[in-house]
């Protein structure tokens, strides 16, 4: 794989969902390209920089990135303090998470160095929500990081997240990689095994991997949860995967 | 786990943040991931005033242990507090 090792990094303003206008951060590599896309999608405890380190991470490798601030409305502030201001509300509702992130995939296919390719990768909540946007835009390839609630309950859907991703399987448009801790308690390897058992009486093209000895967000290098060995893994699996759909 | 729990109570008193002083409005106790604390989930306390932004904050991360103790704490002070000294104020709106 190439690496770029020139780079913009930069926080860009976009039109979100229903016209309003949120900020990313949006990585590219110095050159005409065309470079395919990827959109970061962050986890729950807020925009915090390892999402921008990831952002660079795929510009590194020869992506255009934007990681979009989906708590940008409820900001500004620490991460964390607008993490926990939105969790309180009952977290990031699913329609305006879409709307965002239609607002990604249309500002990424409008640049000029774009090759009009664009995938998504999200973790913890975001793999959740990277799950619904596959089955929900038109993307060209996904990545699920132990999203919890793809499969759920009943008593666990909310007004913020009125149905379960599953659901939509079948609205499903492109490939999917998912990646996952044994030790897990939501998704749990019996959630994802559901999950695999919907894609596959679906048809969908996908693949999961569950690393042993890892819990959720074993790719969270700033937190104690980070699982060395299972992360490089994953990471030449989300390239691998990304390489051979988006190119 | 990748799911927090929110527990929500409104509240009377006062916080001390990194800009100084300011009148609570809510505590937030919620079951979820650390942010800081060295395990992958805590017990967080969130003391908060939204009407002045995300930033009016207090926040504590704690094991199950050590949250079972504050609880035990709270309440030990509180009842001898009031046994010795008589009620604690009633509370009124700022």
């Amino acid at each position: 794989m190439v690496t770029h090792e020139t780079m913009i990094a930069e926080t860009v303003l976009f039109p979100g969902h229903q016209g309003d206008q949120i900020s990313g951060y949006l990585a590219r590599p110095m050159g005409p390209g065309p470079y395919p896309g990827v959109i970061v999608i962050h986890a729950a405890p807020g925009f915090v920089d390892h999402f921008k380190e990831v952002a660079r991470k795929f510009a590194a490798a020869g992506y255009v990135a934007i990681a979009p601030n989906l708590h940008h409305r409820e900001g500004p502030g620490d991460p964390d303090d607008v993490g926990s201001a939105v969790r309180a509300a009952g977290g990031v509702p699913d329609d305006r998470f879409l709307g965002d992130t239609r607002g990604a995939l249309d500002l990424l296919r409008s640049l000029p160095y774009s090759s009009g390719k664009v995938g998504i990768i999200g973790y913890c909540s975001g793999g959740r929500q990277s799950y619904l946007a596959a089955c929900s835009l038109p993307l060209d390839a996904a990545a699920d990081c132990y999203g919890g609630g793809v499969v759920a309950g009943p008593e666990e859907l909310s007004s913020t997240e009125p149905q379960a991703p599953i659901e939509l399987t079948q609205d499903l448009a492109c490939p999917l990689l998912g990646l996952f801790g044994a030790d897990d308690g939501r998704p749990s390897p019996e959630d994802n095994r559901e999950t695999e058992r919907v894609l596959e009486s679906h048809g969908k093209t996908f693949e999961f991997h569950t690393y042993d000895g890892a819990g959720h967000a074993f790719f969270a290098d700033y937190r104690p949860s980070y699982r060395q060995k299972s992360a490089v893994d994953g990471w030449q699996r989300v390239f691998g995967w990304f390489g051979k759909y988006l190119s | 786990m990748c799911a927090g729990h929110v527990e929500t109570v409104e509240v009377t008193g006062s916080a001390k943040g990194v800009d100084g002083w300011f009148p609570l409005e809510r505590v937030h106790a919620v079951y979820d991931h650390s942010f800081h604390a060295q395990t992958e989930e805590s017990l967080i306390i969130d003391f908060v005033n939204p009407d002045r932004g995300p930033g009016a904050r207090v926040s504590v991360e704690l094991s199950a242990t050590s949250a079972n103790r504050l609880i035990q704490a709270i309440q030990d002070a509180l009842e001898d507090g009031e046994r010795r000294h008589g009620p604690l104020q009633v509370e009124t709106t700022a």
